[in-house]
């Protein structure tokens, strides 16, 4: 039973970045752009948000110095691909080799220190319940916001009226722009908001999972929440599904090392990624034709006035 | 403006790149890293003994590094950038820079190289590493002593010979201390990632695991240890800070001595190409001071350290019982020969798990 427990509570903790970062992503690319920098805007929101926690000694301000910092870093990007109108998956590229390197700049000074991690719930009574308690009730701040942000931008997307718009975009934006609607102005929004997530999602490596800066402390996350948004086929439910199947493959396949099952290690480290691919498989054969990827995905957009 | 942020980036990437410069009496030293210099694992090790270089023969050199090379064909160039700004004497720091290393050693005869952890030479190039299963030893006495569960929890990198042979030697050396004693080992299959080592480190815990040890570069591990009140070993360098009541012992990479000798050699024009692979008496590695243990077990881990210090003490003595029960070839005497322990693919008795690969 507590070995159970602590399989979920691992499992959570591993998605919760990934959850973020592609929530985050999920939005930019519901809006017609593909922002391939996810890694390097999770890494710099890694080591702002640790400079934050450790400068003011607040996780919280670690979070927004995260958030700012992924904010910033998708500006640049907004900047170039919206407003030069420069190849979108070459910019993605480069903000994320800007990013490793800038991190590790910025977080040079704070290599070996380390700080008192998020603090989990506690709700006496509750908390203590065995098997559920410390998973519903004994989470830090980050994974439920993880969750009310999920479903934040399932409504948003699907029950308002922006949200409706910000699809149309992503859809067609010679349409939406003919309509009157200021695609580029959203798209930057968008893009904002995707930096935002990832900045917070970096941020809660150091602050919440690992105590502790280290350049390249991401270790292609970004990468595999780029990848879970595809797998999500753009839609928020299967984004939770997508992210907490893959956290709890890679939390399995250690134990089943642990327990020593027999199957070549690496194997088993593979196991997340062909999970996810035959998912993805299955998912493609059992949909009714047509494309779930937003149309103008990728694609450059200058108004004509 | 696109012209002139292309004329921007062009001009940063030159920034980026070797400085040649300066004082051309002064002999020129290049490292190539794997990591950042600030790992606190690895590569941070090597800058260290790059540092204490610069510090002891600082007027008579003049070091450049290059951190956060890859692996593979991107290593060549790095490697032959550092060549064409005037280093005469070049340390390449990780296994995967083997082959790069050798054919840029071809390329240019007149240029020494040192690449480590390899087995590749050439009359212009030498190896170094570190027998680091003797530490591995000591640390399996310790575990051993401490655990009080009777089950370790090991996290590997990747099954290599090295981190092979450091897995049995701290097991036979567990076994002297408790016959029954149990080893748990996972594979991040990866040297970093510090939160895929977290969940290693959390499932060897929540497995019933009470020491944990690691042959991965992040202090990760450490810090669960930490966190859930479990004992721990640190890897390549001081992670006390991680864990003050959790690091039993830590060993760490010295390369210093070894970097000092290589580069007098070579100002003294004695440099000739060699393969070093060096143990606790040479001084390649150090034992981080032991701590968080009753004085009886740190009496014995110095005793050992002393032992094998002194050749006294091999961890791979003879006879070396293999996981099918059979004792393993005695190659070099009472104990398993160099060969035999850098070409480790086994497991030995003990081991309830089966090596990958195998």
């Amino acid at each position: 039973m507590e070995l159970i427990e602590a399989i979920i509570l691992a499992v959570l903790a591993a998605s919760t970045p990934l959850l973020i970062a592609a929530t985050g992503e999920l939005v930019t690319e519901r809006s017609g752009v593909l922002n391939l920098g996810v890694e390097g805007m999770m890494i710099v929101g890694a080591a702002c948000g640790f400079a934050g926690a450790w400068l003011t000694g607040s996780i919280f301000i670690g979070a927004l110095f995260g958030i700012v910092a992924g904010t910033l870093m998708s500006l640049v990007f907004a900047l170039m691909t919206l407003g030069l109108a420069v190849n979108q998956v070459a910019t993605g590229l480069a903000l994320t080799i800007l990013g490793i390197g800038l991190s590790g700049l910025i977080g040079a000074g704070f290599v070996g220190e380390r700080i008192t991690p998020a603090v989990h719930l506690h709700i006496p009574g509750l908390t203590d319940i065995p098997l559920i308690g410390r998973v519903l009730f004994g989470e830090d701040a980050f994974v439920y916001f993880s969750l009310a942000l999920i479903v934040g931008v399932w409504w948003f997307l699907y029950r308002t009226r922006p949200g409706l718009i910000l699809r149309a975009c992503g859809d067609n934006h010679v349409s939406a722009h003919a309509l009157g609607y200021p695609v580029l102005r959203i798209r930057t929004f968008a893009v904002m908001f995707g930096g935002a997530c990832a900045g917070l999602a970096g941020a809660y490596l150091p602050l919440a999972y690992t105590p502790f800066f280290i350049p390249g402390m991401t270790a292609g996350r970004g990468w595999i929440a780029l990848a879970l948004v595809v797998f999500s086929s753009w839609r928020p439910g299967r984004l939770v599904v997508g992210a907490y199947l893959f956290g709890a493959v890679t939390i399995l396949q250690l134990h089943a090392q642990g327990w020593g099952v027999g199957v070549p290690s690496q194997l088993m480290s593979a196991l997340p990624y062909l999970a996810t691919v035959i998912v993805l498989v299955l998912l493609s054969r059992a949909r009714t034709g047509g494309s779930t990827a937003p149309a103008a995905l990728g694609t450059v957009f200058v108004p004509d006035r | 403006m696109r012209k002139t942020l292309l004329a921007l980036a062009a001009g940063l990437l030159l920034a980026g790149s070797v400085s040649a410069a300066s004082a051309a009496d002064k002999l020129k030293v290049g490292f190539i890293y794997l990591g950042p210099i600030g790992d606190l694992g690895w590569t941070y090790q090597h800058d260290l003994a790059r540092q204490a270089l610069v510090k002891e023969l600082g007027d008579k050199i003049e070091t450049t590094y290059l951190e956060n090379v890859p692996e593979g064909p991107d290593a060549e160039r790095a490697i032959e950038q550092l060549v064409r700004a005037g280093n005469k004497l070049i340390f390449t720091t990780s296994f995967g820079y083997m082959d790069p290393t050798l054919k840029v050693a071809k390329k240019y005869p007149n240029v020494h190289f040192e690449h480590s952890t390899g087995y590749k030479r050439d009359k212009n190039m030498s190896t170094y590493s570190a027998k680091w299963y003797q530490g591995r030893y000591i640390q399996g006495l310790i575990a051993a002593k401490m655990s009080k569960s009777g089950v370790l929890g090991y996290i590997g990198s990747f099954p290599i010979p090295e981190v092979v042979s450091g897995i049995n030697a701290t097991i036979l050396a567990a076994q002297t201390i408790n016959p029954n004693i149990k080893v748990k080992i996972i594979w991040a299959n990866t040297w970093f990632d510090p939160g895929k080592e977290a969940d290693a480190a959390k499932a060897l815990i929540d497995q019933g695991a009470d020491v944990i040890m690691q042959h991965t570069d992040s202090p990760a591990a450490m810090q669960i240890a930490s966190e859930r009140g479990k004992l721990a070993f640190g890897q390549d360098s001081e992670m006390i800070k991680f864990g003050p009541k959790t690091q039993l012992t830590s060993i760490l990479d010295t390369w210093a001595p070894y970097y000092i000798a290589r580069v007098k050699a070579e100002l003294d024009g004695t440099w000739k190409s060699e393969d070093t692979w060096g143990g606790l008496d040479s001084h390649m590695f150090a034992m981080a001071p032991y701590t968080n243990m009753p004085d009886d077990v740190k009496k014995m881990a110095e005793d050992a350290q002393a032992a094998i210090t002194a050749g006294k003490l091999h961890p791979f003595k003879c006879p070396v019982i293999g996981q099918d029960g059979k004792p393993v070839e005695c190659k070099g005497g009472d104990h398993l020969d160099d060969g035999q322990i850098l070409g480790m693919n086994f497991y030995v008795k003990g081991i309830d798990d089966k090596l990958p690969g195998k």
